[in-house]
Parts: C-alpha cells; sequence; structure tokens
C-alpha cells in the first residue's frame, strides 16, 4: 500500500527524516509513534505528497506520483485546515466537491459522513465556534467524503480530551472494519497500543517497527515497578539496575535478570531508609520499550 | 469544472461573510473617487498673495485688478516693506508676493518701461509654474493695451495683431481636471483593490494552513488560480460600474464612446490586475511580504502611468517602465472611450497588450505554484 525507500528529508541542514524505510500494508492502522520533533509529521507530508523527499523512493497505492492516487487518499493535517468562516455543512461539501463528486451525491454523502462522526447537529455551525474536539472530527468528516482507501491522519488527537479521543479511536475502528487502511502518527503510547503495527520514531530514523505484542515480546530486560517517585532511588541503585524511569507515581526499574538482583536491590532500598517499599515484577509497556530504544540509538 | 465551481462557491460564501472587507471593496471606490475628484486639480488658482504697493496710483490699481480678475492670485496682505514681503512669504502665508516701485505711474506715464517684481514661492513647483505664466500673461496682455491705447491717441489705427494663435482643446474644451482625474482614479482604484486582494488569495489559504486541505486534493493549480481570479472578476465590475456612475452623475463625465466596449476592455485590465496579484500570492510566503510587493507595484502605477504627470515628460528609461504596468494601457483605454469616443480600432495595441500581460503573469503564477508546501 505505502512503500518508503531510504527516504530522507533535511530542512536548513537538518536532518527530519533520515533514511527511512517502511512498508504498510493494506488493512492495517499503522502507527507512527514518537516524541515531538521525531519526524512524524514529514513522514506524514511526504507520503501525503504535500513535501518531496531529497532522497528515496516513495510508492503510495502502486505509484510513484501521487497525483494519480489522490482519489483514493484521505489526508488530515495535524493543525485544523478547514475555513473556519465556512459551515460544517459548508467545509465538508466543498472538500467533496473537490473531490469531483456531483451534487446530489454530496448531500447524501455528507449526512453521511455527519452522522457517522456525530456532528449531524452541528451542521449548520462555523467551524470556527466548534470545539478542539469536534474540529479534528470535522476534519475526519472532510477526509471521508470521497471514501479513501487509504487514510492518513497526522497527529489527530493531541489536545483532545480523553473522550473525544476514545470516540475518535472507535470512529477509526470502525473505517479500518470497513476496508480502509490507517496510518496514523501520535505521541501518546496509550493510542499506540491500538494499532495493529507501530514504528517507532527516534531523531528522524526509525528504531523499531512491529506490532504491539511483537515489541513486547522482544525486550529482553526484566522491569520492577517501585511505589514512589524519590529519585534518590537512582542513585542508591548505582550498578544494579541498567535504567530508571519515572512512570507517573511509581518508578521502572530496568534490570539484565530480575531475580538474581531483586534481593540486592531490597538490602540497598532498606539501608538507605527507604523502609520495605513494594517491589512488583511487571510486564513492559510500549513506552518502556520505547525508552529502552531510544537510549540504545541516543 | 465540479472542482472549479466548489472553490469558487466557498469563495463566495467567504466574501459573504467577511462583510467588512465586501464593504470596503464597494464603498472605497466612490469615497475616493469624490475625494480625489474634488481634491486634485493640475489648475492651481487662488494663490494666497502680498502686495508692496509703493506707487498707490490709479495705474498699479489698475494692474493689481487685472492680477485679481486673473482668479489666479488672491490678495490677501498688502505689506509696507520689502521685509514685510519676504518675512510673508516665508511664514508661507502667501505663496506670491508683487512689489510696484513708487515710481510706476510716472514711468507708464514718460513711457519708460516699469518694472514690477513678482516674487514666487517655488518650493511647490506646480503653483510656482502656474503663477509665473499668468503673471507674465497678464503683464504682456496690459502692456499691449497701454500700447495700443498710445498709438491711437496718437492717431493711429488701431492696429491688427501680427500672428493670431487660436487654441482648441479638444476632448475638454473647458479643461475641467475632473474628466482627466475620473478615468485614472478609477483605473488606480481598481489596480489597488484587484491586486492587493488577489495577493492576498493563496498566501492566506499558506499562512491559515488550509493550503495544505487543498493541495491534497486532486485540485489543479490553474483551478486553484482561476478560483481565485473569477470570484473577483465580479467585485471588480461593481467598483468600475459604481466608479462610473458617480464619474457621470457628480463630475458631468461624458461618455463619449460605447459602454459596452469600456466594460470589455475594463474586464480584461481587471483580469491583469488580478494575475498580477495572483503572481505576488505565489511568490510570497506571508500576507505581510504580499502586501509590501503590493504597495511596491502601486507606487509606479500612480506615478509612472499617466495618471499624475504626463508620461512624454519621463526620461525614455522611466517611460519604458511605465509600459510594463497595465494601469497604463487602461488609461490610455479609457480616456480614450470615456471622453474621446474612440472605437476598437484605435485601441488594439493597448489590447494585444494587456492580453499579453495577462497570459504571461498567469503562465508565470502556474508553473512558479508547486502542489506543495515548502
Amino acid at each position: 500500500m505505502i512503500r518508503l525507500e531510504h527516504v530522507t528529508k533535511s530542512f536548513h541542514g537538518r536532518r527530519a527524516v533520515d533514511a527511512v524505510s517502511l512498508t504498510m500494508h493494506p488493512g492495517e492502522i499503522f502507527g507512527i509513534v514518537g516524541p515531538d520533533g521525531a519526524g512524524k509529521t514529514t513522514v506524514m507530508r511526504l507520503i501525503a505528497g504535500l513535501l518531496r523527499a531529497d532522497k528515496g523512493n516513495i510508492t503510495v497505492l502502486g505509484s510513484q506520483n501521487i497525483e494519480n492516487v489522490k482519489d483514493s487518499l484521505g489526508y488530515v493535517p495535524q493543525k485544523f485546515s478547514l475555513y473556519g468562516d465556512l459551515t460544517v455543512l459548508e467545509n465538508i461539501r466543498v472538500v467533496g466537491a473537490l473531490y469531483g463528486r456531483s451534487d446530489a451525491d454530496l448531500m447524501h454523502k455528507a449526512t453521511e459522513v455527519l452522522a457517522f462522526t456525530k456532528l449531524l447537529p452541528f451542521a449548520h455551525r462555523l467551524a470556527d465556534h466548534l470545539s478542539g474536539g469536534m474540529k479534528q472530527k470535522l476534519a475526519l468528516a472532510a477526509g471521508l467524503m470521497h471514501q479513501p482507501k487509504l487514510f492518513l491522519l497526522d497527529e489527530p488527537t493531541t489536545g483532545v480530551d480523553p473522550v473525544s479521543r476514545r470516540e475518535f479511536w472507535q470512529m477509526l475502528y470502525q473505517l479500518n472494519h470497513t476496508g480502509t487502511t490507517i496510518v496514523v502518527s501520535t505521541p501518546y503510547m496509550d493510542e499506540a497500543e491500538l494499532c495493529s503495527r507501530i514504528a517507532f520514531m527516534h531523531s528522524g530514523r526509525v528504531v523499531a517497527c512491529a506490532s504491539p505484542r511483537e515489541l513486547t515480546a522482544s525486550y529482553p530486560y526484566k522491569l520492577v515497578e517501585v511505589q514512589t517517585t524519590d529519585r534518590r532511588v537512582k542513585s542508591c541503585l548505582t550498578g544494579l539496575v541498567r535504567d530508571v524511569n519515572v512512570f507517573g507515581d511509581k518508578l521502572h526499574l530496568s534490570l539484565e535478570d530480575a531475580a538474581s538482583v531483586l534481593p540486592a536491590i531490597r538490602e540497598r532500598l532498606m539501608a538507605a531508609g527507604f523502609g520495605n517499599i513494594p517491589l512488583r515484577e511487571v510486564p513492559p509497556t510500549l513506552e518502556d520499550i520505547f525508552v529502552a530504544m531510544a537510549g540504545e540509538v541516543g | 469544472m465540479r472542482r472549479l465551481r466548489a472553490l469558487l462557491l466557498k469563495e463566495f460564501i467567504q466574501m459573504k461573510r467577511d462583510r467588512l472587507t465586501f464593504a470596503m471593496m464597494v464603498g472605497l471606490p466612490i469615497i475616493q473617487l469624490l475625494v480625489f475628484g474634488f481634491a486634485i486639480n493640475t489648475d492651481v488658482k487662488h494663490l494666497s498673495t502680498v502686495v508692496f504697493d509703493q506707487s498707490l496710483q490709479q495705474e498699479s490699481r489698475d494692474l493689481l485688478g487685472a492680477f485679481t480678475a486673473s482668479e489666479y492670485f488672491d490678495i490677501k496682505y498688502t505689506a509696507r516693506s520689502y521685509q514685510e514681503v519676504a518675512d510673508i512669504i516665508e511664514q508661507g502665508k502667501a505663496k506670491v508676493g508683487i512689489i510696484i516701485p513708487p515710481d510706476f505711474s510716472d514711468s507708464i506715464k514718460h513711457s519708460r518701461s516699469a518694472a514690477v517684481q513678482v516674487i514666487v514661492d517655488a518650493s511647490d513647483s506646480m503653483a510656482a509654474s502656474s503663477a509665473i505664466s499668468t503673471a507674465q500673461l497678464i503683464g504682456q496682455l496690459k502692456s499691449e493695451e497701454i500700447l495700443v491705447k498710445k498709438l491711437q491717441a496718437a492717431g493711429a489705427q488701431k492696429p491688427a495683431r501680427p500672428y493670431d494663435i487660436r487654441i482648441r482643446p479638444w476632448y475638454n474644451p473647458d479643461l475641467v481636471s475632473a474628466f482627466y482625474m475620473v478615468p485614472g482614479i478609477l483605473g488606480i482604484i481598481l489596480t489597488m483593490t484587484m491586486v492587493m486582494i488577489t495577493s492576498m488569495a493563496i498566501v492566506r489559504e499558506r499562512e491559515r494552513g488550509t493550503l495544505e486541505q487543498l493541495i491534497v486534493t486532486p485540485l489543479k493549480s490553474y483551478e486553484l488560480m482561476l478560483g481565485k481570479i473569477i470570484p473577483y472578476i465580479f467585485v471588480g465590475y461593481i467598483q468600475a460600474t459604481l466608479a462610473l456612475a458617480v464619474g457621470i452623475v457628480v463630475f458631468d463625465l461624458p461618455m463619449q464612446g460605447s459602454l459596452a466596449l469600456l466594460y470589455g476592455l475594463t474586464t480584461l485590465f481587471i483580469v491583469a490586475s488580478l494575475a498580477l496579484g495572483i503572481l505576488i500570492s505565489t511568490v510570497t510566503r506571508t500576507q505581510m511580504q504580499a502586501m509590501q510587493l503590493s504597495f511596491f507595484i502601486f507606487l509606479p502605477s500612480i506615478l509612472l502611468s499617466g495618471f499624475m504627470f504626463p508620461r512624454e515628460a519621463m526620461p525614455d528609461f522611466f517611460r519604458m517602465i511605465g509600459y510594463l504596468l497595465p494601469l497604463t494601457y487602461y488609461l490610455e483605454i479609457m480616456r480614450g472611450i470615456v471622453l474621446k469616443g474612440v472605437g476598437v480600432s484605435f485601441l488594439w495595441t493597448q489590447i494585444l497588450a494587456l492580453c499579453v500581460f495577462i497570459t504571461v503573469m498567469l503562465t508565470v503564477s502556474i508553473l512558479k505554484f508547486q502542489k506543495r508546501l515548502v
């Protein structure tokens, strides 16, 4: 469906995307995951044809010329890109017509899409007067007007409240069930878990690309969770653990082998005056995996 | 076709929602035409004048009467010394000083040449040249009058003038400034609004991020350009119609030629201005840049097109620059049709020039515009 081969893109001498090779298959929900500045948006824009790669090949829906496949491609930019001075309905009708839909067809499809995104009650509201979450739904609706085979969404849920985020993902799943291939970029690890396959990006490179389950299985270390946020834990455990990361109100200790060092850790913590704080071995989350991988790349 | 129609629909809805901009586009031509039509008068009359009459005789009063009667000089101050004249001019209260010597009447009576000094504040060259030529003319006429009287008193017959130059100002016999200005102002208004609006058009979509959405659709570059041009042709028509109506109703502008031809060629000029704006919009990255570049076009349009200053007086190089501006051709078209009543057969050069201009601007814009973000 999409194939990137050694794609490189620089801005003002800085490599935003560095020799990235990726393949996305039909029917997937493919996640491009990474922190801000990792190069997610650049990859999305390269795929959508908004930017031209300095090096490498990009094939989308079997064509190297994006103009040939724009009819089958939907794209929701990170920043709201519809017209604030047009109403919800006007916006999606304009977008639909830009994809060549006929007038009769347009109204039918617009109603369907608005019903799907639950925007029907707001059809005549100006886009400027919508909340952030509703704006994103409108962008999604606009992108669906031409029933794309491939749907690209660039950080669609950034800055959106948790309830709207869940709703948004439910919609993506429904679309995926009806056969739409979805490529979504996100900085949130909990959303990464929802994808069928993910590519971890860090400093313009892809550090891993697999399904969440495969990634979890490939984690080579043991994780121990400590119920404290006291940063002194890190210094008092030097030499025993390979890394310590803050995880909400807990710390995750990453160990080469839990069985052998766990008693030693308990001893050190007691000695340092932490008392008998609970230690618990936990399965790695995608965030642990990402932190480990990003650390290895540097 | 559906894509273009969608784009046009969008532009019209946005125009309708942005009431203030629309009101300005409609209101500005009327206000500007009224203001400039009345304010700009190249015929400088009623110059404030200071007089230092040391003669105070019948003859000096007679001469000053001639100055006042010309309507070019309003005697506002009477000075009692040369220094006072200088002071009043220096303070800017008067533009002209007339100094009549004490022996003025005697000189005339004894057939000596009577010197009159006319001081002109030439810091404003247009007012100065107007004052100078009028003063010279008054001097000549009054001299001739006295000479004729003397000859007749000596028993001679009233002599015939050796030369008789008869001037016929065609197309504007009363030399009404407004007739000359109104077509020009119409052209200036159209240039300003058309270039400005379209220069913002694409760059605004870029700044707001909406271009990103447009680029991912199958929309073609030329469709985008047309979508930005066509709605404003209508705005241009509204402006041209309003300006012409004001010109005819308020300034009694004679409409000598064909109105249909005028509208036809106005369309050509509107499209040329819009195409120029589109080009600005494709080469700039922000609305600020687009605005500055449009202003860079306006000034030469006003100064080099023949709107304010006659192009015949310009050095060759600058006259050539004038040929690059659509307004130059439009002014010739406007004045030709409105004042002279000429038909299309006299305007082929201008029509051709505008067509070439449009083609070049649009071709460059379409080639320059990439369906990409950076």
